[in-house]
């Protein structure tokens, strides 16, 4: 039994036909083509699925894609329409990432953080991201390029996702 | 004293990273392969030892949607990288809980899943083993009663009709008169339970064995050319030659071992092999992930060592029960590296070293970060703590007077390589203030510190080879192609920055691209922490031939004497004759005009090829002398600042100091990217990483809730990696591997300071805070560990208490 419905995925409005079983990491990954959320474990621990549903991070393999009609849903895709963000480009310059499974995952979640407190300390860096889990880099290098994106960011600017 | 390089030796912008942090990089999963793509779901063991009697399959064919059914009937193949003992399906018995069995291919994965629980196998339960005492028993039900039949590396010695599936005997000098000099002979038994890699990308392959019957492999990997050598092998009676066989391997997400060599990935084969003409994916949920890759092995490690009231070491006996699990095929290699390198970093003149590989009815193990290393390091450096107390010296003073050097010779009779392990025990034990008390603020808590040294050598076969091609784009920028594997450590960056070094050409204008095995170079796997040395110095090659191509055609072309000529900043420049720059764009593919108009050279390519060639693994089997089975030694040494809570046993890491000797470091940020990684991968597994099974030989834990890794609230609150730079002579400018090492000294380390802290010495890892706050109250955890065995033994450590000499078989 097929049901139709809307998201609005990174900009665009998707209408796309789902069973109502469907979960919607799957819909990301195999029906809109959305590859950036990964399958880690299926079942919420890992954090490699992570999106954005509505201003807020989910892990999409906890959610029935039903649940995600008519919602506005932002993958790492959808945060660059200019080029990587500062966030990003910190990332970048810190050689945060090895293996980069768990990067989209991470930036989603890092963004999040930075747009609600422009300004974290280093426990409130590992708070927001503890729900995404990376076997490589022993977190430092992640925690230290969102430290220092965050203290950067000009005053005025913080804050506001791009 | 300044550096003459100017890519190596830089903190280079990771040439991945805009991959990554973009979304970009693609994994297996993420491929694309259209509508007509297949999905499998596995039918797995319910036993850890049974045979099977008979498999039913048509109920499940009969559901719409599915397109075949597979079972062992249809593979009765065996594959294995040193050893063939393992089997594409169990074919006539299982061997462990999760055992592969039949296979379903569906058209969608909900359909196989459903399919695949429709069909029936029916078993007949044998005995089975799971602790190592049991497995070694005169009645011990075999896992393999066929063992003396299988094919396996020339360096591996099975006692047929036993479950001792290699045994590695090293001896040197003579233990008895090693331990009648002693002043001191301490004797204790030190336990290590199996552990779960846990990489985030789960395995995944998927197989096309298309309508002129090549057959392609997209494989999270980290060994592409030994996939497809063992696959080629294993599926030889299919009619498929090497060149049939193609493997590509996009990113991966994480290895630490558990991609290397052939896990799952030989499911992708078959399967693909079934279904002819359709893709096929296999992807492993995280459960299976856990039981059906490769774990660490668990081990049971007796030591004696005796040493003279001066600090001498005079002689070790270090006996080492390994369990292996179901299928030894790699794992039988990590006993190997272990019984030739068991004395740790150290100089000691009598060494008796017996490291036993053991078959259990539990998952395959296998290599992880490490590879041996870390597994009996807990025990030795735990030991070379306790033996300084007892003779009343420092453990640092200690381990510094018996430090390995340069020229000194090692268990199997070669010789150390250049070492730096001095200056790095001195360096950390400063870092760390060895010896200086400290308090908490906290009144429960109590601070001590923990010392450890370690070291690690590449574990390959004698002729372990790399090899790289290069060649030069219009515009003057280069692609790379290597086999090794980018799974994190930066390999792809390290290579470019090789090549840059030689052509002078910038990082950023170097693309180094993933394996495809019908295109790159051969690589034999991204294993040992080796490639930075192996293919760095295929790159150096590859590029160096380059140059001398470019330097020929400007010869040739405008005359030049080749000696007078040299590369910089991207042009050929000319010592006698300093107004001549000649941009490398201007000729690298369209050659040079002559006075003639005609123009001489052409496309610049070049091809490099590197192979340790003075290794051997010909050690007699008694007592492993005459070979030269590793190619060098990686060294270093750890400590670790820990607060323990007396009242909860908690464990806090507040200041970890690792110093290693890379020879050279061709990038120190991502050197210090394996220190932060590596750490704290290590300390999940020294304080809280706890796999469990059950009495039936099930695993009980086999997800991040209940197996936990740590998270970003985890980490050490300060972590000083210290660089150190003894070249190696043979490698690429002087580097030699780091990777795995960083791992290797964290489960001493902590249960080192744990007694120095609170003077209670914990001898089974982990060492959790329950072990510890138990400790404390004086109640031994052995007492009270309950029914779940988090190890490769039920019994208490002291009972395991093997007699080596008297082990049944041949």
């Amino acid at each position: 039994m097929k049901k139709p419905i809307s998201i609005k995925l990174n900009g665009s409005v998707r209408a796309v036909e789902i069973e109502p079983s469907d979960i919607l990491l799957d819909v990301l990954r195999e029906k809109l083509g959305v590859k950036s959320p990964k399958i880690g474990c299926e079942r919420g621990d890992c954090g490699v699925c992570t999106v954005i549903m509505n201003g807020r991070t989910v892990r999409s393999c906890l959610v029935l894609a039903i649940e995600a009609d008519g919602a506005a849903i932002t993958t790492i895709e959808g945060l660059q329409a200019d080029g990587p963000t500062p966030l990003q480009q910190s990332f970048i310059k810190n050689n945060s990432f090895q293996c980069g499974f768990c990067a989209p995952g991470m930036v989603l979640s890092a963004t999040e953080l930075l747009a609600k407190n422009p300004d974290p300390d280093e426990e409130e860096i590992k708070e927001a991201i503890s729900g995404n889990l990376c076997r490589c880099t022993g977190y430092e290098p992640i925690i230290k390029a969102i430290r220092e994106v965050a203290r950067n960011a000009p005053k005025s600017s913080r804050g506001k996702r791009r | 004293m300044s550096d003459p390089f100017k890519f190596v030796g830089t903190d280079a912008q990771r040439i991945d990273g805009v991959d990554k942090v973009t979304g970009a990089a693609q994994y297996v999963d993420d491929l694309d392969f259209g509508p007509n793509l297949l999905h499998a779901e596995i039918v797995e063991s319910p036993h850890a030892h049974a045979e099977i009697v008979s498999i039913n399959t048509s109920a499940a064919e009969k559901v719409p949607g599915v397109v075949k059914v597979v079972t062992g009937k249809d593979f009765p193949y065996t594959f294995g990288l040193y050893m063939q003992d393992r089997y594409i399906f169990a074919k006539d018995r299982v061997r462990f809980v999760g055992e592969q069995v039949a296979a379903v291919i569906a058209r969608d994965p909900k359909t196989a899943k459903r399919a695949a629980a429709l069909v029936k196998v029916k078993y007949k339960p044998l005995p089975f083993v799971l602790d190592l005492k049991e497995a070694l028993s005169s009645h011990a039900s075999l896992v393999h009663p066929n063992l003396a039949n299988y094919r396996h590396v020339p360096w591996f010695f099975p006692r047929e009709k036993t479950n001792i599936a290699h045994w590695r005997k090293t001896r040197k000098g003579d233990v008895e008169k090693g331990f009648a000099e002693a002043d001191v002979i301490l004797e204790d038994t030190y336990t290590v339970p199996r552990y779960a890699h846990c990489a985030i990308e789960p395995h995944v392959i998927v197989g096309l064995y298309d309508l002129a019957g090549r057959l392609t492999l997209w494989s999270a990997s980290q060994s592409p050319y030994t996939q497809r050598n063992v696959f080629a092998e294993a599926i030889a009676p299919f009619g498929l030659t090497h060149k049939d066989v193609r493997v590509i391997t996009p990113y991966v997400g994480g290895g630490f071992g558990g991609k290397a060599g052939v896990s799952m990935e030989i499911l992708g084969v078959a399967l693909a092999l079934a279904v002819k003409g359709s893709p096929v994916k296999v992807r492993w949920t995280r459960a299976q992930e856990f039981y059906n890759t490769y774990q660490r092995q668990g081990v049971i490690a007796h030591i004696k060592l005796g040493a003279k009231r001066d600090g001498t070491i005079t002689a070790i006996d270090h006996t080492l029960h390994w369990d292996a699990g179901a299928y030894v095929e790699y794992g039988a290699n990590v006993v190997n590296a272990v019984g030739l390198s068991a004395t740790g970093p150290y100089r000691v003149p009598n060494v008796k070293i017996d490291s036993l590989c053991i078959y259990t009815n539990l998952p395959p193990g296998g290599p992880y970060r490490g590879f041996g290393y870390s597994e009996f390091g807990f025990g030795l450096e735990s030991h070379m703590n306790r033996i300084a107390q007892k003779i009343g010296m420092d453990p640092v003073a200690f381990r510094r007077k018996n430090a390995i050097k340069e020229g000194d010779t090692l268990a199997y009779g070669a010789e150390m390589n250049p070492s730096g392990l001095h200056e790095a025990i001195d360096r950390v034990a400063a870092e760390v203030e060895w010896g200086r008390k400290e308090e908490s603020e906290n009144p429960n808590e109590v601070i001590g510190k923990g010392f450890a040294c370690f070291w690690k050598a590449p574990a390959m076969p004698p002729n372990a080879a790399s090899a790289a091609f290069l060649k030069f784009n219009e515009d003057g920028s280069v692609n790379l192609t290597v086999s090794g594997m980018e799974i994190g450590q930066g390999f792809l960056t390290v290579m470019a920055q090789i090549a840059a070094e030689v052509l002078t050409v910038p990082v950023s204008k170097i693309r180094v691209e993933l394996p495809d095995t019908d295109r790159n170079a051969y690589e034999w796997q991204t294993v040992g922490s080796h490639v930075t040395w192996g293919c760095g110095n295929a790159v150096r090659a590859a590029a160096t031939e380059a140059r001398e191509k470019m330097l020929e055609t400007v010869h040739r072309a405008l005359g030049f004497e080749k000696k007078d000529l040299y590369l910089e900043n991207e042009m050929v420049k000319c010592r006698t004759k300093p107004d001549f720059a000649l941009p490398f764009k201007s000729f690298v593919i369209n050659g040079i005009q002559t006075s003639h108009g005609n123009f001489l050279g052409g496309p610049i390519l070049a091809s490099g090829m590197f192979m340790p060639e003075f290794t051997s693994a010909t050690g007699d089997p008694e007592t492993s002398q005459g070979g030269h089975p590793n190619v060098h030694y990686t060294v270093g040494a750890a400590a670790v600042k820990l607060a323990v809570d007396k009242a909860t046993g908690k464990m806090r890491v507040l200041k970890a100091v690792l110093g290693v000797d890379v020879g050279k470091a061709i990038n120190p940020d991502l050197v210090r990217g394996q220190v932060t990684g590596g750490l704290l991968q290590g300390f999940a597994t020294a304080l809280y990483e706890d796999i469990r099974y059950s009495k039936q030989g099930k695993l009980l834990n086999p997800n991040f809730t209940d197996y936990k890794i740590p998270t970003a609230k985890d980490t050490p609150v300060e972590i000083v990696p210290i660089i150190i730079e003894v070249a190696q002579p043979d490698g690429p400018f002087g580097a030699r591997g780091v990777g795995e090492h960083t791992m290797i000294p964290t489960a001493p380390i902590i249960a080192n300071a744990v007694e120095d802290a609170v003077g209670v010495r914990i001898k089974t890892m982990p060492v959790t805070a329950e072990k510890v706050l138990l400790a404390l109250k004086g109640i031994d955890y052995d007492d009270v560990k309950g029914d779940t065995m988090g190890l490769c033994f039920m019994d208490k450590a002291e009972n395991y208490k093997f007699n080596v000499g008297a082990a049944k078989g041949k």
